[in-house]
């Protein structure tokens, strides 16, 4: 009870970040920012010149960040304090524990081992061990299940593999989708535009294990191009990549679209037309600019359905990656695994955004001078 | 002859084929899932032995799985379930983000920046996260008691409709028919419910129709990674998958399923970007 408390003073407490002033937004968000550097520097370079960087990064933040940026910062990183709470509270509240489904645990071999790997019998006391093994030891924890390894050791290597299948899969959409899309506005109401928002609609409505599963049996067994699963070569990360990239890349080409017809017609296209510029020069210079804008606030939704959707991609094709860990660890309670890798995709989802802002901001010039 | 704004977008939407297609099919496929079980006895549970892996024939039009279950029962009675989870769950959401949204824009200020900050920040989650969590919360209720589905899947879908319904409302809220009834001393939930919601119902009829699909996927996603709680067609689909391989082929295992759900999600989208036209003319994307 206490701790629903907690939670919904804490969501309370990130919506009040919305009253904060600019000035006091500016100071503490840089803070932050700095804080932040500081502590996951710390390990890899030393303290001393940890807390240089820490400030260094701070003073940058504060005199030149976009408010929009550390107004951000300030939300994000006591929201991701907030997400390993809810997430523990959840986890402790489905049924079955780590050490249930072990042969016939004596409550004396139980206690020992919640005490080893520092899984105590309550949700509030398993965070503060969390939180204080995560900022003071800078460790994500020993696996529960996995003997003998620790959350990074698991983790490690399956990161690179998921960073990797994302991005391509997010670079695939963004090319794919506002290439239709922008070919489709151009040529409004002619047969491009309806197939291409037909491919899109279809796009959108199938679900990527089914697009998968179909590109796997045409393409591995049938023709026998591609492996079927498995992970090493630019061969095996074709077909998840595409698989992941179709459903965004079909949101991104309506989006597109939808953005270019608007753009063109804008006043100040017709002036660029009316100055006698080639039309390929007005599209290039002049349209693509705004066409870019919904495209661009789309990609922090994008980069989550992509994690999203990796999950179920990772299953299919088997590949080694991030969300088959999560997945793992939460069907077998490995409190630790999941958390690890929640905060490692909550952490990349966060700079993903952070980045989308800054494209914003650089796209949009009226957001730039107003934030200062 | 005058026509109210609702019978226009009516007849905009039946001359809207590719819609009207939309909708015939996907009645076709909910008379099918619903009625066709009930009329003929179909039980998706009964395991023939002798007949396992039987290709699609007269007597099992679909063909039997590897357990020899007639594949025809099967993909109804777990259609009834996805589609089932698809309107529960648009429903949960309807209702949270309809709240949400219209007081976020009936307040404005700085409870509706507040209020949408948090939108914004759950917008950008792997909400897949939280789904796989709150579904573990419930891991052992009854199976096939599907009320937590409902709501993990109603609980994260809320966000978009909660940002347009917030967006409408503000600009209601300004129109002199509001402005009004507040002078002749309305209290803000009469206001509210009687003269501002009753206006935004076109908008959420449209969203809530292409909710129902990504709650369908939603919900495949889950049974594919085995954490569904009934007979769907995402666990269907996962069942055929489970059994390509390159020596033989049970295509028939993987295909229906896959059909039906995909036809049934294309119409949903379809019709959804129908009545979007045919309702919503501004807000075609």
């Amino acid at each position: 009870m206490i701790e629903a408390l907690i939670l919904v003073f804490g969501v309370a407490l990130l919506g009040a970040t919305a009253w904060c002033p600019p000035r006091a937004t500016r100071a503490l968000g840089a803070l932050l920012l700095g804080l932040v550097l500081g502590i996951v520097l710390r390990f890899a370079l030393g303290i001393p010149a940890a807390i240089v960087c820490g400030m260094l990064a701070s003073g940058l933040g504060f005199r030149f960040f976009p408010l929009l940026v550390l107004r951000r910062v300030l939300f994000l990183v006591p929201a991701l304090v907030l997400l390993i709470y809810a997430t523990t509270l959840l986890m402790y509240r489905a049924p079955g524990n780590p050490f249930a489904n072990e042969r016939a645990t004596t409550p004396q071999v139980e206690a020992a081992l919640r005490a080893q790997y520092g899984v105590p019998k309550s949700a509030s006391a398993f965070f503060q061990i969390y939180m204080r093994r995560l900022l003071v030891e800078g460790t994500l924890g020993p696996s529960i299940k996995v003997q003998g390894r620790t959350v990074e050791e698991l983790i490690g290597p399956a990161f690179p593999v998921s960073v990797a299948l994302g991005s391509l899969a997010l670079l695939l959409s963004v090319s794919f989708g506002l290439g239709l899309g922008i070919l489709a506005g151009l040529r409004r109401n002619t047969a491009i535009d309806h197939l291409s928002m037909t491919i899109a609609l279809v796009g959108v409505s199938l679900p990527n294990f089914v697009l998968g599963s179909v590109a796997m049996i045409i393409f591995s067994l049938w023709f026998r191009w591609l492996p079927v699963a498995g992970w090493g070569s630019l061969r095996h990360v074709l077909m998840p990549a595409v698989a992941l990239a179709l459903p965004n890349a079909a949101i991104i080409a309506r989006l597109a679209r939808s953005g270019m017809i608007e753009v063109l017609q804008q006043d100040y296209i017709r002036t660029a037309r009316a100055k006698g510029l080639p039309e390929s020069w007005v599209v290039v210079r002049h349209a693509l600019r705004g066409t870019l804008m919904p495209v661009v606030s789309f990609l922090g939704p994008a980069a989550a359905a992509t994690m999203t959707g990796s999950f179920v991609v990772e299953v299919l094709f088997a590949v080694p990656g991030m969300g088959q860990w999560f997945v793992k660890g939460a069907i077998n309670r490995d409190y630790s695994v999941v958390l690890g890798t929640a905060i490692v995709y909550f952490g990349l989802v966060i700079l993903f955004n952070l980045l989308v802002d800054l494209a914003y901001a650089w796209l949009d010039p009226r957001l730039r001078s107003s934030g200062t | 002859m005058t026509r109210s704004p609702f019978q226009l977008a009516m007849q905009r939407l039946l001359r809207n084929r590719v819609a009207v297609l939309g909708g015939v099919l996907l009645a076709l496929v909910a008379f099918a899932c619903v009625v066709v079980p009930f009329l003929f006895k179909l039980d998706p549970n009964l395991t023939q032995p002798a007949l396992r892996n039987q290709p699609p024939s007269a007597r099992f039009p679909f063909g039997t799985d590897g357990l020899g279950r007639d594949l025809v029962a099967r993909v109804l009675v777990g259609g009834r379930t996805s589609l089932l989870v698809g309107l529960a769950a648009t429903a949960v959401s309807v209702l949270v983000g309809v709240a949400y949204g219209a007081i976020a824009g009936f307040y404005g200020g700085k409870i509706d920046e507040a209020m949408m900050r948090l939108v914004d920040f759950m917008y950008g989650l792997p909400y897949m996260f939280l789904v796989i969590l709150i579904m573990l919360m419930f891991s052992e209720t009854a199976r096939g008691d599907m009320l937590p589905v409902f709501l993990a899947l109603g609980l994260v879908q809320w966000l978009t409709m909660a940002r347009i319904v917030r967006g409408q409302v503000l600009a209601l809220r300004r129109q002199e028919f509001v402005l009004a009834a507040e002078l002749l001393g309305a209290s803000d939930a009469r206001l509210l419910i009687r003269h501002v919601l009753p206006n935004v119902f076109g908008v959420i009829m449209v969203y809530a129709t292409l909710m129902v699909p990504s709650v369908i996927i939603l919900e495949s996603f889950l049974s594919f990674l085995g954490l569904g709680v009934a007979l769907s067609w995402g666990q269907l689909v996962s069942d055929g998958i489970a059994v390509i391989n390159p020596i033989r082929s049970y295509w028939w295992i993987l295909l229906w399923p896959s059909s039906f759900l995909g036809i049934t999600l294309i119409s949903l989208n379809f019709l959804g970007d129908g009545l979007r036209d045919a309702l919503d003319p501004k807000g075609k994307t």
